[in-house]
């Protein structure tokens, strides 16, 4: 696995990454492909709410809020 | 526990799409797209039907088929679930597919909304793949200028083979156009070529021989490309809609099993798995949505969305995020106390003048006693309480409310409270469930669907009732008016609003203190993964939002209220009114219930309210009114004071009101909403525990503060 790459909840607010892995399975993964998570899609994070989690981002055009127990599972390079 | 699809609402939600034809010529319309693009709305200004709407995704909650006419041809249109694929095998994207495959509708309309058009396109690439009898309705298209987005309809119609139309529906712009091109595609006067999805090569080369076994078995019924592609992806639910509809298993077809198998040890051997074949299938429609909408779309301003993530950072912000939440609900609960005193008493005044002159009219023609008792005392008295004491508040609530759901603002207050539910091993989409339920709560178990797990959507459930539905907003404004805030003078609205919310903030509480005792013991588990859309905030229609609450949810709960209250009203007065023994039988149940009642702070007439409340909770407060007077106590009502007048002559203290209060919020759902709990779950055991669970909170919260204040010697 490339070093560089970071689960999405640690991408920093407003800094983009690309996602390079999904480690999620079944019903979970489908669910995040079905947004247009695929591989080299881009992703900012926009906004944590008020109690930290979930962080909304910013995936082709819409605003999906994403909990941790998901998010750690799309693996991304910060751009 | 048996959590089976069966058990949880399967069946109720395909049986809501068996379309009942009136002749042979009627043409049948499946109307599908993204959540939250409008779709309701464009299918409200088709059939001029007047479902529920909102601005946030997953809202079509009572399923609807609609008519219209259209050069003298009937069209239904069917109004499928907001779905974001047709892939993800949820029971709503299970349905949606099937009836767009097999419930033979003359033409697909997909709903796209202009202003996130890639993501949408994914949908609608899928339904071009099982269906080519397609017309593509662009909506939003104000929004999208608005926000200087532009989309070439015509280059998006060349890219995708099939008409594409631009609408504004919440303007009824572009919806003639709609009409016609659905027409053409219906009556097959359009020849459309859909676009093809380039699926991976090498996996559109193995599965060759499957397609060519799926064409010998379905002929031209079905896409057999398409078919051979999702049953080597291993798609169960689609294996079982196909059996049903060929009326033929397909497990039991020898030649495509084995080239099933011969497929998966390809596969085996060239190490994809199953997440693998998912991710190219699922890439190549993405990728392909994702060029096309590369070539349509142009950004004049590419900070299209600033405005809305700034507005973000104040609705959603670590510090005043919850605050401004509460600070909104407590405006609107407060413009609707401080604004309906005034009209309630004119429309109190005026209908009881009516009740005087109904009551000279009877004296006149000589009718006899119990005839003008059980009509004007009885039936007319009632309704015209529940008319004066409810209508005000609701047409200022509801168009408030609908402002906030119609701005987007709902979604963020599930993004808020997220956190929480999570907490209580719930799922997040359970805080918009909850939100549904200020408006209904059998509307907000409908709601439910969103969640896709079966056991957080019985939690889900069977906590709805928890958060107070606007059948009992009225009880709850009327008694903290006059109980909580009427000792505080000058400032008794903010005081009154205070009471409400703090009734309100209580609820959520319990919803989420029960919800994670559920999953605790009952309904064991984990949450289950979420994904929530926070939709663009939109400029809301004042005018529009005004009347659509008005016409469709004051007049609707009101009509509900007053077609139960006239009913019951006639019932409670034969009990106040037939003497058995020494007392009349309205007396004999209360002060059956009493002893009990006593104990949770209530009395025997408020808890039979309570019972005798089932059919809806609007009726609880004119049915304690009834059985109060029945008692000779007072004949007529005129004002708020009265009705305090009344109560404290009938031994309540501020505690009585707020046992009542409490016990308002927490105490078995109505009826309808049993009912729908039994339809939406299919079990009467889960029913049973939604009767169960609220009631015994309300008892156990109610003791414990009577009995408290009792003791501290407060009361």
């Amino acid at each position: 696995m490339n070093i560089n790459l970071i689960p999405l909840h640690e991408l920093p607010i407003g800094h983009s990454g690309k996602v390079k892995k999904l480690t999620a399975n079944g019903c979970c993964r489908r669910r995040l492909l079905d947004l247009g998570i695929i591989i080299d899609t881009t992703i900012k994070p926009l906004k944590e709410s008020p109690a930290g989690d979930p962080i909304s981002y910013a995936i082709r055009g819409a605003v999906i809020a994403l909990r941790q127990e998901e998010s750690c599972k799309i693996l991304v390079e910060s751009l | 526990m048996g959590l089976t699809n069966q058990s949880t609402g399967t069946g109720a939600l395909k049986e809501m799409f068996e379309v009942q034809l009136e002749s042979p010529d009627d043409i049948i319309i499946a109307l599908a797209g993204n959540p939250n693009t409008g779709k309701s709305t464009v299918f409200n200004s088709l059939t001029g039907l007047n479902q529920h709407t909102g601005n946030w995704p997953g809202k079509t909650v009572t399923n609807a088929q609609g008519k219209y006419t259209y050069e003298d041809k009937k069209y239904i249109l069917v109004d499928l679930p907001g779905t974001y694929s047709l892939l993800a095998s949820s029971v709503e994207e299970q349905v949606a597919r099937d009836f767009i495959l097999f419930g033979n509708p003359h033409a697909t309309v997909v709903v796209l909304d202009a202003t996130c058009l890639e993501r949408n396109l994914n949908l609608a690439l899928q339904i071009l793949e099982i269906t080519d009898k397609v017309v593509v309705c662009v909506n939003l298209l104000d929004e999208a200028r608005r926000k200087k987005i532009n989309v070439d309809l015509k280059k998006l119609s060349k890219h995708l083979g099939v008409p594409v139309i631009g609408t504004s529906a919440r303007n009824g712009k572009g919806l003639d156009d709609l009409k016609e091109a659905v027409r053409k595609v219906a009556q097959g006067e359009i020849n459309s070529e859909p676009v093809k999805i380039k699926y991976n090569h090498q996996l559109k080369k193995t599965i060759q021989e499957i397609e060519l076994e799926m064409k010998r078995i379905v002929g031209n019924k079905l896409n057999y490309e398409w078919a051979a592609l999702r049953l080597v992806d291993g798609d169960d639910m689609l294996l079982e809609s196909m059996n049903d509809y060929l009326k033929f298993d397909l497990r039991k077809d020898e030649l495509l099993q084995n080239k099933l198998s011969d497929a998966q040890i390809i596969f085996k051997e060239t190490n994809i798995d199953i997440n693998d074949l998912r991710d190219y299938i699922v890439s190549d429609i993405v990728k392909t949505a994702e060029t096309i909408s590369s070539q349509v779309v142009t950004y004049e301003n590419k900070m299209y969305n600033q405005l809305d993530r700034k507005i973000d950072s104040y609705l959603t912000s670590r510090t005043f995020g919850i605050p401004i939440m509460l600070g909104l609900l407590g405006i609107i609960f407060w413009l609707t106390i401080e604004g309906s005193n005034i009209p309630s008493a004119l429309l109190a005044n005026g209908l009881f003048w009516i009740e005087d002159h109904l009551t000279a009219l009877f004296i006149w023609i000589g009718a006899p006693d119990w005839v003008h008792g059980i009509l004007v005392l009885g039936m007319y008295r009632t309704l015209a309480w529940v008319v004066s004491v409810m209508l005000p508040p609701m047409a200022i609530f509801f168009p408030l409310f609908t402002l906030l759901e119609d701005l987007g603002y709902l979604p963020r207050v599930a993004f808020n409270l997220d956190h929480f539910f999570k907490k209580a091993c719930a799922h997040g989409k359970q805080a918009l469930t909850m939100c549904m339920g200020f408006g209904c709560n059998a509307a907000g178990v409908v709601a439910c669907r969103i969640i896709d797990s079966p056991r957080e959507r019985l939690i889900a459930t069977i906590t709805n009732n928890f958060v107070p539905c606007n059948g009992r907003f009225p009880t709850l404004i009327a008694l903290s008016t006059i109980f909580i805030a009427g000792a505080a003078g000058g400032f008794s609205s903010v005081i009154a609003t205070l009471a409400v919310l703090g009734t309100i903030v209580l609820g959520i509480v319990i919803t989420l203190f029960i919800s994670k005792l559920l999953s605790k013991t009952l309904l064991k588990g984990l949450p289950s993964s979420f994904t929530l859309e926070l939709p663009p905030y939109r400029k809301p229609q004042v005018g529009r939002i005004i009347i659509h609450s008005i016409f469709d949810r004051t007049l609707f709960v009101l009509g509900r209220a007053a077609a139960v209250a006239a009913p019951a009203g006639l019932v409670i007065w034969l009990m106040a009114n037939i003497i058995i023994g020494d007392a009349s039988i309205l007396t004999h149940c209360a002060l059956f219930l009493d002893p009990f009642a006593k104990l949770i702070g209530l009395d025997g007439y408020i808890l039979m309210a309570f019972i005798l409340g089932l059919p809806a909770n609007e009726i609880v407060i004119p049915i304690l009114i009834m059985g109060y007077m029945s008692k000779g106590a007072l004949l007529e009502l005129g004002s708020l004071n009265q009705m305090k007048q009344l109560f404290v002559n009938n031994g309540w203290t501020p505690l009585t009101a707020v046992c009542t209060m409490l016990f308002a919020l927490n105490h078995w759902p109505c009826g309808t909403t049993l009912w729908t709990i039994r339809k939406e779950t299919q079990s009467l055991k889960w029913t049973w525990l939604s009767f169960i669970v609220p009631t015994v909170t309300g008892i156990v919260v109610c003791f414990i503060v009577a009995q408290g204040a009792r003791l501290i010697g407060i009361v």
